[in-house]
């Protein structure tokens, strides 16, 4: 009895922490099928890899800069640890031709005047408010990409019995690049729309969008991406790279937690371990 | 239980202290050589769990204030400057976050510990009602704690779950709008939302803490209840609390800090709602808004039922309901070990609660509301009539004689524990 009283409530502390914690739909019209990636940031060893964030800053700088801010990352987290690690000096360089200059003042005069961005200085993005960017895009806002990567998540699309399951293997293998997975399919996902399909004016098709219907102009594209410095290049490597490089924007601390992380599960398991010898000796002598 | 602290002060200080302010005698006599019965599994670690979620929840919570900002324009900012700026930012948010969801995992063990082993019957009634407060007051703490990010879904949730109480109009025309406006503090969710939100939440843990003394308070003067549900009867079925249920205690906080930590290091937005990292937008809904996992079965039960106020009226009754279990329960034996078939409605309950759990995150259609129709109307037929009738009809199969007897070798019930107890260490 106690035993099944054991593994009932086990089941049921299962069942609780899985079925009860679902997260719950993003997305509006219809479910989206989202393939996951294989991410080097991902599981319980998941590092960023600091090359691939210097790829992917540079498809933000090209590509997205012309229309996305980037107003919580600052200059000075290009060059720390755990991030894209670019040199100070590039950085500094970097700022001075940063094109969106910050406003500063007032001044002795009294005057608001535009200075250059320096290394503390957040990478604001072209631009100056809200109603001139939707002024300028059609009425459609470009979001801030400082937290797209966990603001996006992916939705389940299996069947009811097997969500559960599926919640209980994310949890064990510690799945949290919902962000990217969705980031990589949007900008890979902009095709010809269905026949059926009738966009509205100025909208494109995109497979991973919820509706399908996006106001953002596909960034890249199998003939237009980005070349890196060593020549090299493609849609799928830009998409990589630059979903990547926002999921560090989102979480710059994920190489200090997850690093910390098994240090602390390590002290953890061995405490415990050694707590359940005590106490085993300790109740030896009583029969319970 | 009549208990006596065996405390003998060894110093010439302790002594003249313990003259003037008997606190060591106090802590001794209820945190040391306290009886606790000696059959005790690890579900009665999760009292030892608990005060240390409730601990570690003020900690980070106080040192989070000391960088928070409760205004409409930077809440949202402030929290991304700890996640970004502060030193170990990230891990002090993470962990109160992350807590808040422990918290519950370990308040909701509890809960259906006691409802398994009847550890709510006489004499331990005030105790129970103690912590059905306790588990309110939570639930009022948390639901504030999650508008504090002033997220998209801090600001709608409380956009909806505040406007439930505007369904009072349909009794008293006009009391339910008044009612908002005062929780408002305007004509809609604003920053002074926020700031009094704050506030409270600040002030709750504290209130919870004190009652959470009276709970431990009610416990010891009834004791443990434990699997058998019978009471300490004599000596051997009993031992000091220290070393033994401490021992105990501890590896249950452990093992449950493992799962802790595996939540704040590896899946620390796991349990919270991509939504609540865009900014909260008062002109844009978000397509689905969704409470915090642990009040998903609440938000099921609300939405079950097809009128407004009749929902709102379920929801807090759902909690309320708890309060009269004590007597709503009318079986003399308290363990469902001995129960052969409350414990089989037992697990339906868990059941129904965990299915509540899964379909108050799904959207409020089809097949989906018929289900919640169908574990709302167990969830109150459970405590209304189950827990009644079963109690009538049930013949229990047969008690052990006593702790001690339930847990030696043949069972005689003869004191020959007595030989095995450890007070003469």
């Amino acid at each position: 009895m106690m035993r099944a009283m054991k593994y009932g409530s086990l089941a049921a502390l299962a069942l609780l922490a899985g079925a009860a914690l679902a997260p719950a739909a993003n997305a509006a019209g219809g479910h989206v099928h989202i393939e996951r990636q294989t991410w080097s940031f991902g599981g319980f060893t998941g590092q960023f890899d600091t090359a691939q964030l210097q790829r992917g800053f540079q498809i933000y700088k090209d590509v997205c800069s012309a229309c996305h801010g980037l107003k919580r990352v600052r200059f000075r987290n290009l060059v720390e640890p755990g991030g894209p690690e670019f040199p100070e000096e590039a950085v500094k360089a970097l700022a001075h031709e940063w094109p969106n200059k910050i406003v500063d003042g007032p001044n002795d005069e009294g005057k608001m005047f535009e200075r250059e961005p320096k290394l503390f200085d957040p990478m604001i993005g072209a631009f100056k408010n809200d109603n001139e960017a939707r002024a300028a895009q059609n009425g459609a806002l470009p979001p801030d990409l400082s937290l797209i990567a966990k603001a996006r998540n992916v939705e389940y699309t299996g069947t009811w019995w097997a969500h559960p399951f599926s919640m209980l293997r994310d949890i064990a293998t510690g799945y949290q690049e919902g962000g990217a997975d969705y980031l990589y399919a949007l900008l890979t996902g902009y095709h010809e729309a269905p026949a059926d399909v009738k966009l509205s004016d100025g909208m494109s098709y995109n497979a991973a969008f919820p509706g399908h219907q996006i106001a953002m102009p596909a960034p890249l594209a199998k003939d237009n991406f980005v070349k890196y410095q060593d020549g090299t290049g493609s849609l799928d490597q830009n998409a990589r790279d630059v979903s990547a490089f926002l999921a560090w924007a989102a979480d710059p601390s994920l190489n200090a937690r997850k690093s910390l992380g098994w240090l602390v599960l390590l002290y953890l398991v061995v405490t415990t371990g050694l707590l359940y010898v005590g106490k085993k000796r300790i109740w030896a002598s009583i029969p319970h | 239980m009549e208990h006596t602290s065996s405390y003998e002060p060894k110093s010439a200080f302790a002594k003249w202290w313990d003259d003037r302010l008997p606190v060591a005698r106090l802590m001794h006599g209820q945190f040391v050589d306290f009886p606790t019965p000696r059959n005790l599994n690890y579900l009665w670690t999760f009292g030892g769990i608990l005060t240390f979620c409730l601990v570690a929840q003020i900690v980070t919570g106080i040192v989070l204030a000391m960088h928070y900002q409760p205004s409409a324009h930077e809440a949202f900012n402030s929290v991304e400057a700890i996640r970004r700026d502060v030193n170990f930012g990230w891990l002090l948010r993470n962990f109160h976050a992350v807590g808040a969801s422990m918290f519950f995992i370990a308040v909701y063990i509890h809960i259906f510990r006691g409802l398994y082993y009847g550890s709510y019957k006489a004499p331990r009634e005030v105790l129970w009602i103690l912590g059905v407060i306790i588990f309110l007051i939570m639930m009022a703490t948390a639901f504030m704690g999650y508008a504090l990010p002033w997220g998209q879904m801090s600001f709608w949730g409380v956009t909806v779950i505040t406007n439930l109480f505007s369904s009072l109009n349909e009794i008293i025309p006009g009391v339910g709008t008044a009612i908002v406006e005062w929780l408002w503090g305007g004509y809609s969710v604003s920053g002074t939302t926020l700031n009094r939100f704050f506030a409270l939440h600040y002030l709750l843990p504290f209130v919870l803490f004190g009652i959470v003394v009276l709970h431990i308070w009610a416990l010891h003067v009834a004791g443990q209840n434990n699997p058998t549900g019978l009471d300490i009867k004599t000596k051997s079925d009993a031992v000091p609390m220290f070393p033994f249920a401490v021992a105990k205690d501890a590896v249950g906080l452990f093992a449950f800090l493992i799962l802790f930590a595996w939540f704040v290091f590896y899946l620390p937005d796991y349990l919270g709602h991509a939504d609540n990292y865009i900014e909260a937008n008062p002109l844009v809904t978000p397509p689905h808004i969704v409470p915090e996992w642990y009040f998903l079965p609440f938000y099921a039960i609300l939405r079950a039922i097809p009128s407004k106020l009749g929902g709102v009226i379920a929801m807090f009754s759902a909690i309320a309901v708890l309060i009269f279990v004590p007597w709503l329960d009318t079986s003399r034996v308290r363990s469902a070990k001995y129960r052969p078939l409350y414990k089989w409605f037992f697990w339906l309950l868990v059941i129904s609660a965990v299915s509540l759990g899964y379909l108050g995150a799904k959207p409020a259609e089809g097949a989906y509301v018929t289900w919640s129709r169908i574990f709302t109307a167990y969830y109150f037929a459970h405590f209304l009539i189950v827990m009644p009738v079963l109690g009538l009809i049930e013949t229990p199969t047969k008690l052990p004689k006593s702790i001690s007897a339930s847990v030696l070798r043949g069972g005689s019930g003869t004191p020959e524990g007595a030989a095995a107890a450890p007070e003469t260490r």
